[in-house]
């Protein structure tokens, strides 16, 4: 069975999907999903000892050797990432049960697992295959299959948040066909290894710059990058609240998965960035969405749309780090988009479970809660901290590598911008603070209770890693350290 | 209307490039169904427009800078046509050369994507499948909701199209059963058998009214053959990988690899068409039950 794993990480939950639609009734879906997404992180941990031991493991499917058929490659980075994808869907799926009978009829709750389970594979295809055509494929099963999530939120604007996301998607979709078309056009294959070896014969050529840009563009779109991050924030405000801690905490992730894999294995460093003016594109745009994005969440009267204009500018330190270009700028880009997924899983879990109580997210509705739901504040507290970057939590220490990799190329008035842009998420967390500890509680309401345990625990998984790996970072700096050198190994 | 004939057009273009596997599917795709669906939309929505409320500017710039990169695009490719284009030159010589030794069918077409390419149609299948789900999360409605029964199809009075419609329904479906298993010989396979196939279902809803036709097949039954679908396709890889082969490596189904081969592609085919027929039957029969409850609200 483990020379089958790499398949098995993805066909386990794409599977479970169709037959989650047979069984049909709630409860019993719920827990086969749970299964499910168990298995897949039980099989991703077993992925990264085995390539930790062997090195990449290539699975070629139907039998068809590369470039003939298509394969799965998995290396370090897709083994970081297949892990972090299914440890949050475990978790969240913990809290979904409870929070899903809340917020959505028990028809749709059947169709929401099957979705996530959807999205879910989508997501693990993306990441483990080495063919470029198949990641196509996997992102439309993911994205339609998030599509679907985000418009089951209970809010009318969920359908319309939902459209939006689906015409700004699919335009990025297109965007990348393009590009892979081109590709194929110029060099004849599919296959992203191939493709790595026969692109600097045809470097030059105005296709493939042209293929390049579409693609990047269309990832980026993808990755809701300043200043094509506007389907983001109505996306996650309206949702269900389990579909927002799911794709916020991957979704976007991914993105940033395939954007690495096409810059480093498949055009190369060289390449990617001496050709274009990328470097600067990309630490402009993400310096800008760092600033403008945390300016507008401190605007925010919404408090789900409030962290989600704040994972725009998370998103923009990721792409800094990455644009800066160094071995130490790539282990930043690499431990936030590890660290932030827990932040945002933490924080957006610790609101379900105030959407639950409360039945809104509106900053209002959070006076005194602080006294009210003491667990759930505390968990939203401690996943502030990590956004602005204290230090024994998790956003510390992505901070600490992303201003190490300033400093060391020479970069200290960016590095100072850094710093500035941590003060807005003190703002922005501040506000919510104050309302929650300091505001007496609305008169005419009872009491809340805390928030239910089966969504207070899951959250508090999320919170406890947010501090375990702020403190002990062997795991996530490690792994980083030698993707990174992996990936510009490959560069040269 | 423009865009069934636009999609009749594009099905002509690539019968020109001799793409006649292409221009089957956007034929029965592009100007077959997704001009009923359209229409379907159509007579859900509102008549007229809603007025503009931004000038949309930006968006022609953007859409003009786009044009200008794509045309900008194709100056360095190779011209069409061309023999020694990296296209012809390496990976598809194997598929033309190797095909009829490794697999033994005469439409490599169908061989690319059934066996070579497999996970990916694989891939689409889900797609076609998530989309189901989206349609049903949406927009499915209890069973006394609609409660259209009495009411006569709005095509019913109009006799030559009843009578037309009875004597061509049974062809259609017969010549979808055709495609589905030609596909291996001519061009053809499970998604084109799908889609024909779910057109004649539909062709009876508009002119006999969608009760009836649920009478015939149950919205129930349909959900489930679309995840049967599915599951048959991914349980051929699972048995090729439990018969010691990859995922999907049909070369494992049999003692012989060649059996092997057209064993699993008859098989996935199947599991594509039935995906593909129920998907469009449950995206048409739930939009036309919405149009229905409609209907019954405004009048």
């Amino acid at each position: 069975m483990i020379d089958h794993l790499p398949i098995l990480q993805v066909i386990v939950p794409l599977l479970a999907a169709p037959i989650c639609l047979i069984l049909r009734e709630a409860q019993l879906v719920r827990w086969f999903t749970l299964i499910a997404s168990v298995l897949a992180f039980v099989i991703s941990v077993l992925l990264l000892q085995q390539v930790q031991a062997h090195g990449t493991l290539i699975y070629s499917l139907g039998g068809w050797e590369a470039p003939i058929g298509i394969e799965y490659r998995i290396d370090q980075l897709n083994a970081y990432l297949l892990i972090l994808v299914t440890s949050i869907s475990s978790v969240a799926l913990l809290a979904a049960g409870t929070s899903l009978h809340k917020e959505l009829t028990e028809r749709k709750e059947t169709y929401f697992y099957v979705a996530y389970l959807l999205c879910l594979a989508g997501l693990l295809g993306i990441l483990t295959t080495g063919d470029a055509f198949n990641v196509f494929v996997f992102l439309e099963i993911s994205s339609l299959a998030s599509y679907t999530m985000i418009a089951m939120g209970r809010d009318r604007r969920a359908l319309w948040a939902s459209y939006q996301y689906l015409i700004m998607g699919t335009i990025g979709a297109t965007f990348i066909l393009i590009g892979i078309g081109m590709m194929y056009i110029m060099t004849g294959t599919l296959n992203m290894y191939d493709l790595a070896e026969r692109l600097p014969e045809v470097q030059q050529t105005k296709t493939v710059f042209t293929a390049f840009a579409f693609f990047m563009v269309g990832v980026c779109l993808k990755l809701a990058l300043f200043p094509l991050h506007l389907w983001l924030p109505n996306a996650y405000a309206y949702a269900p609240s389990i579909a927002t801690v799911f794709l916020a905490a991957t979704a976007t992730k991914v993105a940033i998965y395939v954007l690495l894999r096409f810059i480093f294995s498949v055009y190369g460093f060289e390449f990617s960035f001496s050709h274009l003016p990328l470097q600067e594109i990309l630490v402009a745009l993400g310096l800008m969405g760092i600033f403008a994005a945390s300016i507008v969440a401190i605007y925010q009267n919404n408090v789900k749309r409030l962290f989600a204009y704040s994972s725009v500018a998370q998103i923009g330190y990721m792409i800094l780090g990455l644009g800066i270009g160094s071995k130490t700028g790539l282990v930043a880009t690499l431990l936030h988009l590890f660290n932030h997924a827990l932040m945002k899983g933490a924080i957006f879990l610790a609101l379900a479970g105030v959407v639950y109580r409360v039945g809104s997210v509106n900053l209002k509705a959070f006076a005194g809660l602080g006294k009210q739901m003491p667990w759930t504040m505390a968990a939203i507290v401690v996943g502030g901290l990590s956004l602005i970057g204290v230090p024994l939590t998790v956003g510390f220490v992505s901070k600490w590598y992303l201003v190490l990799a300033l400093l060391e190329s020479n970069w200290w008035p960016i590095a100072i911008l850094v710093l500035l842009g941590s003060l807005l998420a003190v703002i922005y967390v501040w506000r919510l603070v104050e309302v929650a500890y300091f505001r007496p509680a609305m008169q005419d309401s009872a009491p809340y209770k805390e928030a239910p345990l089966m969504i207070l625990i899951p959250t508090w998984i999320l919170v406890l890693a947010n501090i375990y790996f702020g403190i002990d970072t062997s795991f996530t700096v490690g792994l980083s350290e030698q993707i990174s050198g992996s990936l510009f190994g490959v560069a040269k | 209307m423009l865009m069934g004939v636009y999609s009749l057009l594009s099905a002509s273009f690539f019968v020109l490039m001799d793409a006649v596997d292409v221009a089957f599917t956007e034929a029965a795709v592009g100007a077959g169904i997704s001009t009923i669906l359209m229409l379907t939309v159509l007579a859900m929505a509102g008549r007229f427009e809603n007025r503009a409320l931004h000038h949309p500017r930006i968006a022609l710039f953007v859409v003009i800078g786009t044009g200008i990169m794509l045309v900008y695009g194709t100056f360095d490719m190779p011209a069409f046509g061309d023999a020694n284009a990296p296209v012809q030159t390496h990976v598809a010589p194997h598929y033309i050369q190797q095909s009829a030794d490794e697999i033994d069918i005469p439409n490599i077409v169908t061989s690319v994507l059934a066996s070579y390419r497999g996970f990916d149609t694989f891939g689409e299948v889900v797609v076609v499948f998530a989309a189901v789900i989206g349609v049903l999360a949406l927009l499915e409605m209890k069973s006394g909701e609609a409660s259209n029964e009495l009411a006569p199809a709005p095509m019913y009075q109009h006799k030559i199209l009843r009578i037309v419609g009875k004597i061509l329904i049974p062809p259609i479906m017969l010549f979808a059963l055709y495609v589905q298993f030609h596909g291996e010989y001519g061009p053809g396979g499970g998604f084109q058998a799908g889609v024909i196939f779910s057109a004649a279902i539909i062709l009876h809803a508009i002119l006999f009214g969608v009760e009836k036709t649920q009478k015939a097949i149950s919205l129930p039954i349909v959900k489930i053959l679309a995840a049967l679908g599915v599951l048959i396709y991914g349980s051929v890889g699972i048995v090729a990988m439990l018969n010691g082969g990859n995922f999907l490596d049909y070369n494992a189904l049999a003692e012989n690899d060649i059996t092997g081969q057209h064993v699993g592609i008859i098989v996935i085919e199947l599991g594509v068409g039935i995906t593909v027929a129920t998907a469009m039957m449950v995206i048409f029969l739930t939009f036309a039950r919405r149009v229905g409850k409609a209907n019954g609200e405004t009048a």
